[in-house]
């Protein structure tokens, strides 16, 4: 094939690729969810459909998609209509640029090797966080044209907590970049390889260079702020079902629902790969395997070690949800202003005098 | 390949700077605003500047614009009526004879222009990565940037003391 086109179809297969696993992550994500929960809580998840209830996703979007339809009459139609998609879009956008991936040449089939990300945009960070803030749009939107007091408090309430969340994510990620010297997610996936220089040798394994190791704090901050701006436990407030009916889309059913449920399974997922990326080395594997295996094409940087630690984050995201109690909402804005914002710019603080200055 | 991308984002922003203007209802007034800022940062990916472009998203569109719709929306006003009066004749051919001037001057001002369209300076190595913009930031416009800061600052203060609850 001529190599434009060859580079087209390329693309389009990356961009298919992707945009199917996310989807099929929504939907088993919630499969996931409701066994590990279940087993948390000693009892079976979904059991009767297929086997160990894998087929439940299936199950579930049948029933959504054969749901009525309802358009209340006292809506605002139009913002009504749109908020869904609002809501959906940044979600799979976010992942245009996260490298899940090292080069690969498909088992040999392609003559030239294709690196495993949709684009590498020279601010690839930034990219990332200004598409997640355009998600609190479809939020508010879906409060307000609902036209009822609980969507309006429960779609407040959720984007004034994603917005305040924000900050505090942003300035953890800032530590990180003082280590780096570069916005291209790329870059930062490389700043990782190899091993830690300066931990200690404690154990007899030595520690990967990953920024876990280097920036627990800023990791710790990330990940509180994803839960915090997924609306995931402890931080559910805004859809806390025995609280605000169903918060901001209490007047939606069937497939706008369905929209907003898949939306939020995706921020999950979207804010694990950035984290797994940003601190846990994503693609890479961890480099101690290949003093125990010796040097190994299975030990490439693959999408598997990044599935694999997406995996791990996930899990992580649904045992907080199985056992942490929700916070008040003045308890949420007090810790994100008041206490994670000021431990960000110590971090970042540190950082820079231990970096920059030696 | 390029033109047809500026054609398509100057029209959506161009449009959309025009609906902000005509709704009736100020919440979609703030919409079309966001769309509008939008639009702009897809232009200045077309000039090269990647780093205002991702902060116009993230700041702009993504955080001010949403706290102008908090606003908007909780102070829920009523829809505008639309009525002619006979005064609006003659603003409308102000308004007309106005945006005239204004093509006509910016027409004259790119023409004049010593050398034309040739005359514009290139743009030199590194023009708006964020290693540039971050040098500039610290070096040349630092006075300007902590300005703005305290500003800010300011804005903020006055904002609680006027919002502040007299009990």
């Amino acid at each position: 094939m001529p190599a434009p086109l060859e580079a087209i179809v390329v693309m389009l297969v990356k961009i298919g690729v992707v945009f199917a696993t996310l989807l099929f992550v929504a939907a088993y994500l919630v499969w996931l969810e409701r066994k590990v929960i279940a087993d948390i809580q000693v009892r079976w998840g979904p059991t009767r459909v297929g086997p160990f209830g894998l087929l439940q996703p299936l199950a579930d979007g049948i029933k959504l998609f054969f749901k009525e339809d309802l358009i209340p009459g006292h809506v605002e139609r139009a913002l009504f209509l749109v908020a869904p998609a609002i809501s959906i879009i940044p979600a799979f956008l976010a992942f245009a640029v996260v490298p899940f991936g090292g080069t690969t040449t498909l088992f040999g089939l392609l003559d030239t090797p294709v690196p495993l990300h949709l684009a590498d945009i020279d601010v690839g960070v930034l990219y990332v966080f200004g598409v997640t803030s355009l998600g609190v749009y479809g939020i508010v939107l879906a409060g307000w044209s609902s036209n009822n007091k609980y969507s309006l408090l429960g779609g407040l309430r959720a984007s004034a907590q994603m917005i305040s969340y924000e900050l505090s994510m942003s300035l953890s990620v800032v530590g990180v970049l003082l280590l780096v010297g570069s916005l291209r997610l790329t870059r930062i996936v490389e700043a990782q390889e190899g091993y830690a220089w300066w931990f200690p040798q404690l154990l007899p394994i030595p520690v990967p260079n990953w920024f876990v190791f280097s920036q627990p704090l800023a990791f710790g901050i990330f990940f509180l702020c994803a839960l915090a701006e997924t609306n995931r436990a402890p931080f559910d407030l805004p859809e806390a079902e025995t609280e605000l009916v169903a918060g901001f889309h209490s007047e939606y059913s069937s497939m706008k629902f369905a929209m907003f449920f898949m939306a939020e399974y995706i921020n999950m997922a979207t804010a694990s790969a950035m984290a797994a990326t940003l601190f846990l080395g994503g693609p890479l594997p961890p480099p101690y395997l290949t003093l125990l295996f010796g040097e190994s094409a299975l030990l490439a940087p693959s999408p598997v070690w990044f599935v694999g630690k997406v995996l791990l984050l996930l899990f992580v995201f649904i045992w907080l949800r199985a056992s942490l109690p929700r916070f008040r909402y003045d308890q949420l804005m007090t810790f994100g202003w008041k206490r994670l914002l000021p431990l960000a710019f110590a971090n970042t603080i540190l950082t820079a005098l231990l970096a920059v200055g030696g | 390949m390029e033109l047809l991308i500026f054609a398509g984002l100057a029209l959506v922003a161009a449009v959309s700077g025009l609906l902000v203007v005509v709704q009736r209802h100020a919440a979609y007034s703030a919409l079309y605003l966001s769309l509008t800022m939008g639009a702009l940062a897809g232009l200045y990916i077309l000039l090269g500047a990647h780093f205002v472009w991702a902060v116009q998203v993230l700041v702009y569109a993504g955080a001010i614009m949403v706290l102008f719709l908090f606003v908007i929306l909780l102070l829920n006003l009523p829809r505008e009526e639309v009525r002619w009066a006979p005064h609006d004749r003659l603003r409308i051919w102000v308004a007309v004879g106005l945006a005239a001037i204004l093509v006509g001057e910016l027409a004259l001002a790119l023409g004049l222009r010593p050398g034309g369209e040739a005359g514009l300076a290139p743009t030199p190595e590194g023009f708006g990565t964020t290693l540039t913009v971050g040098r500039l930031l610290f070096t040349e416009f630092l006075f300007p940037f902590e300005v703005t800061s305290v500003i800010l600052l300011v804005a903020i203060v006055g904002a609680m003391v006027l919002a502040k609850r007299h009990d």
